[in-house]
């Protein structure tokens, strides 16, 4: 089997004398889908930056793939009012990038129409779209979503997902991602990992959502995972705007 | 004909405001004035420490703000404290020291007004000289560091994801501030110099639409400010740092209600 691209053993992170995670171990291999779930205060995001590096871990290996391309998206940015930014500058931000490329990247996520629009307008779904940009730009073979639907609506969750696959699809990166829409982690995931500050289970949909630890943490109905939508046909898409 | 004294506060006056317009909108941005204003507090007991060691005032001034600066970025990475609550601590701590100290020293006698209000009007060719090569210095660090200044200001975590480093985002930051803080301690004051920082940047903010026109604009209003400021403390005998301020307030008022009207 390959090398995985990110290996996870025995990680700890403490904030002084508090202990938000012990014992945490995951990998991600190329072209999967792992998705963590978890109540709050899980440790969730600060798995995730500790992963990026953002966060210092007290004990425990991350070991990535050498020349790992990592593609992030924070779970949320400090747009100041006063800070003037249009989308355009910001994916600039992400430096060292040819024009081309940058083009490319906005038809594949739909922004295009968005370029010279101020950050701080931009709707949640809009925001979503223009940071997973960002996260592209880097050519990620491993991208790292920390709640990317969070704040959704129904309409712009499905929406947000339905461009994830297809720039999956298109691009083949691996997926590591944080999200609350259990119907839709059950269904587009390849593995899940249950947090509450360390894994609590973890496998694939179908048995995780079996387990007692999970069905304790989520309450019964989550178990029976009722929706099944599936992204494994192709669709193009046109020039169409979705919001 | 201009006045030779005149004329080399223009010139001190220029060159900080120039200076402050990436540092300031920085400020605004990422809401650290309460920094500036502690760095700023921090100085005056550099002028005591400066006068005691018999060094000139900048350096005095840039050594303590530099080792507030170093300090307050260990604090925040301990995390025990609130920034505020650090800043504050430290803050006063310093200037009641540095007023002690100042008050203590035996045969010299600090000119408090002076230390708190600056006296661009005072200003020679060596403070000319040493405030334009800090200022150059300044300008280097915010041109090479400027992208990921500005990623550091929307978010840490995204900085480091894509290869950068929080603590030296931190430390480049605060340490141009306190370089900037003993540049401008002399001509506008330990009050004031949070002024001189955030004022141009805030009537710029208006009138652009991306980082870069708002930190041009904000240069152009402070250049604007320092002119009309040593003009009307010229005609009116007024102190020359507060009018100078005031007249970035001014501009303040002026952009923002322009947008409004607008509205």
């Amino acid at each position: 089997m390959a090398e995985p691209l990110l290996t996870v053993e025995n990680l700890a992170v403490r904030a002084g004398a508090k202990r938000l995670l012990h014992d945490v171990a995951l990998e991600v291999c190329e072209g999967e889908i792992v998705t963590i779930v978890g109540p709050n205060g899980a440790g969730k995001s600060t798995l995730l930056k500790a992963i990026i590096g953002a966060v210092p871990h007290s004990a425990g290996t991350i070991r990535k793939r050498d020349g790992l391309r990592i593609g992030y998206t924070p779970q949320k940015l400090h747009l100041e009012k006063t800070l003037p930014l249009p989308v355009s500058r910001f994916l600039s931000l992400a430096g060292g990038l040819k024009k081309g490329a940058r083009a490319k990247v906005l038809e594949q996520t739909g922004i295009l129409p968005l370029r010279d629009k101020q950050m701080a307008d931009l709707s949640g779904g809009e925001l979503q779209r223009v940071l997973l940009a960002r996260a592209l730009l880097r050519k990620p073979e491993l991208l790292i979503l920390d709640e990317p639907t969070q704040g959704l609506d129904q309409p712009a969750e499905e929406r947000f997902y339905q461009l994830l696959a297809q720039v999956r699809h298109e691009t083949g990166a691996a997926v590591l991602m944080v999200s609350h829409d259990l119907h839709v982690v059950m269904a587009e995931s390849d593995r899940v990992i249950c947090l509450n500050g360390h894994v609590c289970c973890s496998g694939v949909p179908s048995s995780v959502s079996a387990d007692p630890a999970y069905i304790e943490m989520f309450g019964a109905r989550a178990a029976l995972a009722p929706y099944q939508h599936r992204h494994d046909h192709s669709h193009e898409h046109g020039d169409h705007r979705h919001d | 004909m201009i006045d030779d004294f005149l004329l080399r506060a223009l010139i001190a006056g220029i060159v900080i405001a120039i200076a402050a317009a990436p540092l300031g909108s920085l400020v605004v941005w990422r809401r650290m004035a309460f920094f500036g204003e502690a760095t700023g507090h921090a100085g005056l007991l550099g002028i005591a420490l400066g006068l005691v060691l018999g060094l000139p005032m900048i350096v005095g001034v840039a050594i303590l703000a530099g080792a507030m600066a170093l300090v307050v970025t260990y604090a925040t990475y301990r995390g025990t404290y609130a920034v505020d609550t650090i800043l504050g601590v430290f803050a006063h701590s310093a200037l009641a020291i540095g007023l002690v100290v100042a008050s203590l020293l035996p045969g010299v006698r600090v000119n408090l007004m002076q230390a708190l209000l600056g006296d661009i009007l005072s200003v020679n060719w060596v403070d000319i000289a040493m405030i334009s090569g800090g200022s150059v210095a300044i300008l280097l660090v915010m041109v090479l560091r400027w992208r990921a200044l500005l990623n550091g200001t929307l978010s840490p975590e995204l900085l480091v994801a894509e290869g950068g480093s929080k603590l030296l985002d931190h430390l480049v930051f605060t340490l141009s501030l306190a370089m900037f803080v003993a540049l401008a301690m002399k001509l506008v004051g330990v009050l004031l110099i949070t002024a001189m920082l955030i004022l141009p940047a805030a009537a710029a903010r208006p009138l652009s639409r991306t980082p870069e026109q708002m930190v041009v604009t904000a240069g152009i209003v402070g250049i604007a400010a320092v002119g009309a400021g040593l003009w009307f403390s010229w005609v009116s005998d007024a102190p020359a740092g507060p009018s100078i301020v005031m007249m970035a307030s001014a501009g303040f008022v002026i952009t923002n209600l322009a947008q409004l009207l607008r509205r």
